[in-house]
């Protein structure tokens, strides 16, 4: 069986030599009448990176990735694809970039197989090399024997693996994801993060967006917060959930006074909800015993930070809707 | 000046949609051919006794005779236009197929174009199907008759792009009723389909001339009669205007609806 995946493509690590980025922005800018949607970016991806793309709903993350693959014209700020120019040269950029939308856009009215087919035919594969990819790939997302199957009879889980399986019918050499696995069940979410992982390891240069700060804190190597349609951090996931939470969290609930005075007094860093504390800490352990001896003898907590609270202290915890 | 970013890449979106049409075909094939059954029974056999012959040209023909191509030309209208409107607007707006070509090496122009071609292709389709129904009733002059394909061609792609230019602008797809009721209804009932158009009053002939439909009767008639009038031969003129000018235009608004 991994006969028929090694078909697919490897992509070059080009390691030791210089190598021009895959995706490079410099104040990318994009307004729609007076709302600016992304104000002026400037990012750079890596080949064979996974790079991903965070920020509350409306911090301009689908207008950059729509930037990205030329859906969207920028207003101003320069992009570089593999080392080129855009302008101009969509038609060939695009032959070598694979999107996977938010939206399940696969046709409803097609199978499986023609879905893959018909898309092939967009980037005018030549029939002969359709047959092979489509085959590997449908192993690839686990459809074999479903490839005569109507779309509208997949589960949800199946339908994002065939888009992503569409994404890659043309080999891409940067595979773009927005959203990949929003709205999945658990079980669905991990079996495509272990073929984005199968991706990676063949050294394909991913960028993505998504909600989920495990999924983000899994996949990528590096990232980047984005709020209102600026970057606010950037770095690896282990990187800034130290930089700006610490190693671990405390969270109590139903805090009495003196712990509020004593983290005031001692100026520990953390946000107090009304009901909830949330204290964020270097030193964790101690302070977790010292708070059980004093303060609270239960509903206080200890656990490792999460990239999760990185993003709510940059982003706040106001609702973006 | 505008310039359209098209390749004959655009061919496979028309393709896409034929390998769809080929799926669904045992209903597509349905209307155009019970809808001149219906049309011929109803109006030439019921309406044909009361109304007696008609002069066409120098000629006198039979009332069947005379809506037969009639019946054709609104299937040509009817057909094209509804692909654009209708089948495109849930091919953009719900199935988010457009979207979905645009992360490919096609260019919006492409897929626009593709679309507008296929609805073209669709009244081609079915005027095929309405001849060959016409056709036993023994309403078509061959070989001129087989002309009423490429007219069905051009006919399609005139409505076609008014269909398109139209789903550019709808917000919604309940909108599609108004340029129906505006644009398309009127069109079936006053462009010569059921009486010539001279039975009119003067202002109202005139209005008449201005609609594409009159012109495409006018063409569909002549060639299934097997007589080539001079109003054929502007007929096939006014429509290759009218696809000139609006072709862009549904070009220009489908990208001023899409390219945000």
């Amino acid at each position: 069986m991994s006969g028929s995946r090694s078909n697919l493509q490897r992509y070059e690590c080009n390691e030791g030599k210089f190598v021009s980025a895959v995706i490079a922005t410099s104040h990318l800018r994009k307004s729609f009448g007076s709302f600016v949607a992304v104000d002026g970016i400037s990012f750079s991806v890596q080949p064979g990176e996974c790079f991903g793309l965070l920020g509350p709903n409306g911090a301009g993350k689908t207008t950059t990735i729509r930037m990205l693959y030329g859906f969207t014209p920028r207003d101003s700020g320069s992009l570089r694809l593999f080392g080129s120019d855009c302008d101009g040269a969509w038609r060939e950029l695009k032959g070598r970039i694979g999107v996977c939308q938010q939206d399940n856009n696969l046709d409803p009215d097609l199978t499986v197989r023609e879905n893959l087919e018909v898309f092939a035919a967009y980037f005018n594969l030549p029939a002969a090399v359709v047959r092979q990819r489509v085959a590997s790939l449908l192993q690839f997302i686990s459809l074999e024997g479903r490839e005569q199957a109507g779309v509208r009879d997949l589960s949800g889980g199946m339908m994002r693996r065939l888009v992503l399986a569409r994404a890659l019918i043309n080999e891409p050499q940067l595979l773009i994801l927005d959203e990949p696995t929003t709205g999945l069940d658990p079980q669905s979410r991990h079996q495509l993060w272990s073929r984005l992982d199968e991706l990676k390891a063949r050294g394909l240069t991913t960028l993505l967006t998504t909600h989920y700060m495990d999924e983000a804190q899994r996949l990528c190597d590096r990232l980047v917060i984005m709020d209102q349609g600026n970057i606010l951090v950037e770095g690896a996931p282990r990187d800034l959930i130290r930089q700006h939470v610490g190693d671990s969290v405390i969270e109590v609930v139903a805090a009495c006074e003196a712990l509020r005075r004593m983290l005031l007094e001692r100026g520990l860093p953390h946000e107090d909800l009304g009901q909830r504390l949330v204290i964020y800490s270097d030193n964790g352990e101690t302070l977790y015993r010292e708070l059980l001896a004093e303060h609270c003898r239960e509903g206080c907590m200890l656990r490792p930070a999460t990239l999760e609270d990185v993003f709510l202290r940059l982003t706040g915890r106001e609702l973006r809707e | 000046m505008i310039t359209f970013d098209l390749s004959r890449r655009l061919l496979r979106v028309w393709q896409r949609n034929l390998l769809v049409y080929r799926k669904t075909w045992k209903i597509s094939f349905v209307p155009p051919l019970t809808e001149p059954l219906l049309y011929l029974t109803a109006f030439g056999v019921g309406l044909g006794g009361l109304v007696g012959t008609l002069s066409y040209g120098d000629a006198a023909i039979g009332y069947t005779a005379f809506i037969a191509p009639g019946v054709i030309a609104i299937n040509i209208m009817q057909g094209a236009f509804f692909e654009n409107t209708y089948s495109s607007f849930v091919r953009m707006y719900y199935q988010k197929t457009f979207d979905a070509m645009l992360a490919t090496p096609l260019t919006l122009d492409e897929v626009i174009t593709g679309e507008i071609l296929w609805g073209a292709t669709k009244a081609v389709i079915g005027t095929l199907l309405m001849m060959l129904v016409v056709s036993l009733f023994g309403l078509l002059q061959f070989p001129h008759a087989l002309l009423l394909l490429p007219a069905a061609f051009l006919g399609g792609l005139a409505f076609a792009c008014a269909g398109m230019i139209c789903t550019a602008l709808v917000p919604t797809i309940e909108t599609f009723n108004l340029p129906i009721f505006l644009f398309i209804t009127p069109m079936f009932l006053f462009s010569g389909t059921f009486f010539p158009v001279t039975n009119l009053p003067g202002w109202a002939q005139l209005l008449a001339q201005a609609l594409p439909l009159t012109h495409l009767v006018e063409l569909c008639r002549s060639l299934a009669l097997g007589r080539f009038t001079s109003s054929a031969l502007l007929a096939v003129v006014y429509l290759t205007i009218w696809s000139a000018v609006l072709f862009p235009l549904a070009v220009i608004g489908m990208r001023r609806r899409l390219v945000r």
